[in-house]
């Protein structure tokens, strides 16, 4: 595969490693030069300095036959400009985009990115992970549907503990999948009763997630 | 109306003063506080500290009813995308952007944002004068 890396911060630099010794064919834009003279040394002939929002500097690195283009800069504004001009100009099948403020996320798809990447959000999901009651875990977003996979552990005290699904009002496109209890996974009928410490796997539209939080109690993100 | 001029250099604080003092609802966004020393001293809109590209920002400085939005500062990338966002994100019914690199203006011009390229502008006033050969081509509208 032929992957066009933007961007040589920390992220573009052990992303365009990892893909070298992948076997991948790799190019990494970097605008500073002299970083970008330091990577090459580096990596070899696998560097370009340039700024990759520049249609020109995309044409040089051949983006017409790039499979993938992954945007890493530290800006929001620059990742977003490569990948829209990767994807209208040159016809690039898969792009990537970093992107540092989490509300950004959505405009992006919007906007036609393929795959978005939020460090913020991670580290936040993992926060909630390791919160040991009231745990909500996102786990999926599926970008077409605007779909998206969440975990939530059951507290002591929540609207739902201890009512079975007929009783839960979920909101609208909403629906629980799967209550793993202990070692069992349970597949829900309107009888299940939802108990405390219960892990509940649901399958929520993206607008819906902040008020299936509240319903399970669980904090809810800015 | 109710406008929100992104950027406080010379272009940003002069759409700004001159629509305050035609009685319009102006708010200015800029990052650097110091930026708003450009206006006039009789300048009555409100002036908001922050990017533009974030929503929080946008919607502190009322782009939420707004009719039109104006990105100017000096970053075509983040013109892009703060005009995409008022679009999107907030339906503001006019939205104007500056971007220098004609070929991005190109662009985004056929993605349908309503963009002014003062390369191309400059230039075609410049060679008019030097060889009575221009083309003012450097504003566009959205095309039909």
């Amino acid at each position: 595969m032929y992957i066009i890396v933007v961007g040589g911060g920390k992220v573009g630099y052990y992303l365009t490693k990892t893909l070298l010794n992948e076997g991948h064919e790799v190019l990494l834009i970097e605008r500073n030069p002299e970083k970008a003279s330091t990577f090459a040394e580096r990596f070899g002939a696998v560097v370009v300095a340039g700024d990759g929002a520049e249609a020109a500097t995309l044409a040089a690195a051949g983006a017409a036959r790039a499979d993938v283009v992954i945007a890493v800069t530290g800006e929001d504004e620059d990742n977003l400009v490569v990948c829209q001009s990767a994807r209208q100009k040159f016809h690039v099948g898969r792009t990537i985009a970093r992107v540092n403020n989490p509300k950004n996320e959505q405009l992006f798809r919007l906007l036609g990115i393929d795959v978005t990447v939020s460090q913020t959000n991670y580290i936040l999901n993992l926060i909630e992970q390791s919160i040991p009651e009231r745990s909500f875990l996102h786990l999926l977003s599926l970008r077409h549907a605007d779909l998206a996979i969440i975990e939530a552990k059951v507290g002591e005290d929540t609207p739902v503990t201890n009512r079975t699904i007929s009783q839960v009002q979920l909101p609208v496109d909403c629906v629980i999948a799967a209550i793993a209890r202990g070692p069992e996974l349970i597949v829900p009928t309107p009888a299940t009763q939802i108990l405390r410490g219960d892990d509940i796997i649901a399958l929520t539209h993206r607008e819906q997630e902040d008020e299936l939080r509240r319903l399970l109690g669980c904090f809810v993100v800015s | 109306m109710k406008v929100v001029v992104m950027g406080c250099g010379r272009v940003g604080a002069r759409i700004a003063s001159i629509l305050d003092h035609n009685g319009h609802d102006v708010a200015v966004v800029d990052t650097d506080a110091r930026a708003f020393r450009r206006l006039p001293n009789d300048f009555r809109g409100n002036t908001v500290i922050g990017t533009g590209i974030d929503e929080d920002v946008l919607r502190s400085a009322g782009i939420e009813g707004a009719s039109a939005f104006v990105a100017v500062t000096n970053g075509d990338n983040r013109n892009i995308m703060a005009a995409q966002v008022a679009r999107l994100m907030f339906q503001v019914p006019e939205v104007i952007c500056r971007i220098y690199d004609p070929v991005r203006e190109d662009t985004y011009r056929r993605l349908g944002l309503t963009t002014v390229c003062p390369t191309t502008t400059i230039s075609a006033i410049i060679l008019d004068h030097v060889i009575g050969a221009g083309d003012l081509s450097g504003v566009r509208g959205r095309e039909a």
